[in-house]
């Protein structure tokens, strides 16, 4: 228990010394802009349809699963949409969709790393004088941060759309009633709330993967045995960052 | 001119480096070898700072490596090029892309200019018409190639060479050879060459480091290896058996 203890504070003292690196000895804006631009384009349009798809099932199931267990008569229709809304706004759409970014770009962010570290390409930039963990994780990061509270928002509408189609097309709620309850008692700071969980998980997914992989040592094997670590530690990362985030800003 | 002093590194309790030290000259290769397991590129990733030895100082024309600010640190790594055992390529990148990395990250250099550095560099490593090619469809030997090429592209004071003929056939390894020797001495450049392999030594060994069990136990030339005296560097150029039956000829 004490080794535990004790490998797990060097690690996590490693992994702040490597958040420090990325602000020393950068290169030009010039040369970050263009490797952001890259980064965003992956990120962002390669996990579109993954998101898409998985929030308007969200939002489907969701309806579908609220209506179910609304037994009462004396509660209107309505309210089926509100808990769709303040359910994808609060939860899904920020947090489920950062364990499949997590599963999708956390690990792609990885095993690139991984590799380019065990065929020596971070040691090539290292012997050219380039600050490689500034070089390749900056642009990464950054990217994840503009782009994944995109993604959320994104979520979002697609989560209640398919909660919209999934309960009217099985008549579960009528299209006025669905809209209204949407629109009914909507708590802006809620999407607020959204956007500064998407922020925080988006920091958190890119660096500790891109910390898992650039510190990859062995062979191929190992590519894959720090891109599974890289989801793990990610998706527990961002479920502890999601309560204390609701326990700072939600809790009365 | 680099200079190392009692450079030392151990991995846990396994000493794999013990107080070498030895001076590389300018404008010719200076070969480091040994057989497998000896240290040869352990001390030269220390050599380049790669990995950071337990203590010793490597000097680079008078510039203390390891105690040197982060300043001097980089622009001393700005002035060498490596090439890698396996090439070290960015895979997502053409060869011109490759070549062309260095100058795009570390200089201010118009795109014109650095098209035809690129290409004079692609020129000096005899591969003039592979710029659109990508890693995973050139050879072993092209690879090393455009490794030299992005190795040379930023005009460096410092060229090293790990292991550069592991993988080639015997006619490409000579010309791998020689084209390392050329470079260095047509630019004049510091160049350290990590090889166990005899064709390279006995070819453009001008001076040699032997390396055994993590120390220097020898530093000569080509001429004098085969009578150096020494049973460890015996035991490792007669195991040859091209070198062998030449002894044994010439006894």
């Amino acid at each position: 228990m004490h080794s535990f203890n004790a490998s797990m504070i060097k690690e996590i003292g490693k992994y702040f010394i490597f958040l420090g690196n990325l602000f020393i000895n950068r290169e030009t804006f010039k040369t970050y802009y263009k490797l952001i631009l890259d980064e965003c384009l992956s990120i962002g349009l390669g996990s579109l349809f993954l998101v898409a798809l998985v929030s308007t099932f969200m939002g489907a199931v969701t309806t579908v699963q609220t209506a179910y267990n609304m037994v009462s008569d004396f509660i209107p229709n309505y309210v089926i949409s509100q808990v769709v809304r303040e359910m994808i706004v609060l939860e899904l759409a920020p947090t489920i969709i950062a364990v499949i970014y997590a599963g999708k770009v956390g690990s792609s962010m990885a095993g690139g790393l991984g590799t380019m570290r065990i065929t020596e390409q971070i040691d090539a930039l290292e012997v050219m004088g380039i600050n490689s963990i500034s070089y390749l994780v900056l642009p990464k990061i950054v990217a994840s941060i503009l782009m994944y509270p995109l993604l959320v928002i994104i979520a979002g509408v697609c989560g209640m759309l398919g909660g919209y189609l999934a309960g009217t097309l099985t008549g579960i709620i009528t299209p006025n009633d669905y809209v209204y309850g949407l629109r009914s008692s909507y708590n802006e700071f809620t999407v607020i709330f959204a956007l500064i969980k998407s922020v925080v998980f988006a920091f958190l997914v890119a660096s500790i993967s891109s910390y898992r992989g650039y510190y990859t040592q062995g062979g191929a094997l190992e590519v894959g045995v720090s891109t599974t670590q890289a989801v793990t530690t990610s998706v527990i990362a961002v479920l502890i960052a999601d309560y204390l985030l609701a326990q700072l800003l939600l809790a009365k | 001119m680099i200079e190392i002093r009692n450079i030392t590194k151990s991995f846990g309790d396994k000493l794999v480096l013990s107080e070498v030290s030895g001076v590389f000259e300018k404008g010719k290769p200076n070969l480091i070898i040994g057989a497998s397991g000896t240290g040869k590129s352990v001390l030269l990733k220390c050599i380049v700072g790669l990995i950071k030895p337990d203590h010793g100082q490597v000097f680079y024309d008078g510039r203390d490596f390891y105690e040197s600010d982060r300043d001097t640190k980089t622009e001393v790594r700005r002035e060498m090029g490596m090439l890698f055992q396996g090439g070290a390529l960015f895979d997502s990148k053409t060869v011109e892309e490759n070549v062309r990395f260095p100058l795009d990250v570390l200089t201010r250099m118009s795109r014109s200019e650095k098209m035809e550095r690129v290409n004079f560099c692609l020129k000096r490593v005899g591969l003039e018409n592979a710029n659109k090619k990508m890693p995973s469809e050139i050879s072993g030997g092209m690879k090393k190639r455009v490794g030299i090429a992005r190795a040379i592209v930023n005009k460096p004071n410092y060229l090293f060479c790990d292991e550069p003929n592991s993988g080639l056939d015997p006619q490409t390894s000579i010309l791998i050879d020689e084209l390392i020797q050329d470079i260095s001495e047509d630019l004049d450049i510091t160049t350290i060459v990590v090889t166990h392999d005899m064709n390279s030594v006995m070819g453009i060994g001008e001076k040699i480091m032997f390396i055994y069990k993590g120390q220097n136990v020898w530093v000569g030339n080509n001429k004098d290896i085969t009578h150096s005296g020494v049973k460890e560097l015996d035991d490792f150029v007669f195991a040859n058996k091209v070198m062998n039956s030449l002894r044994e000829n010439n006894a």
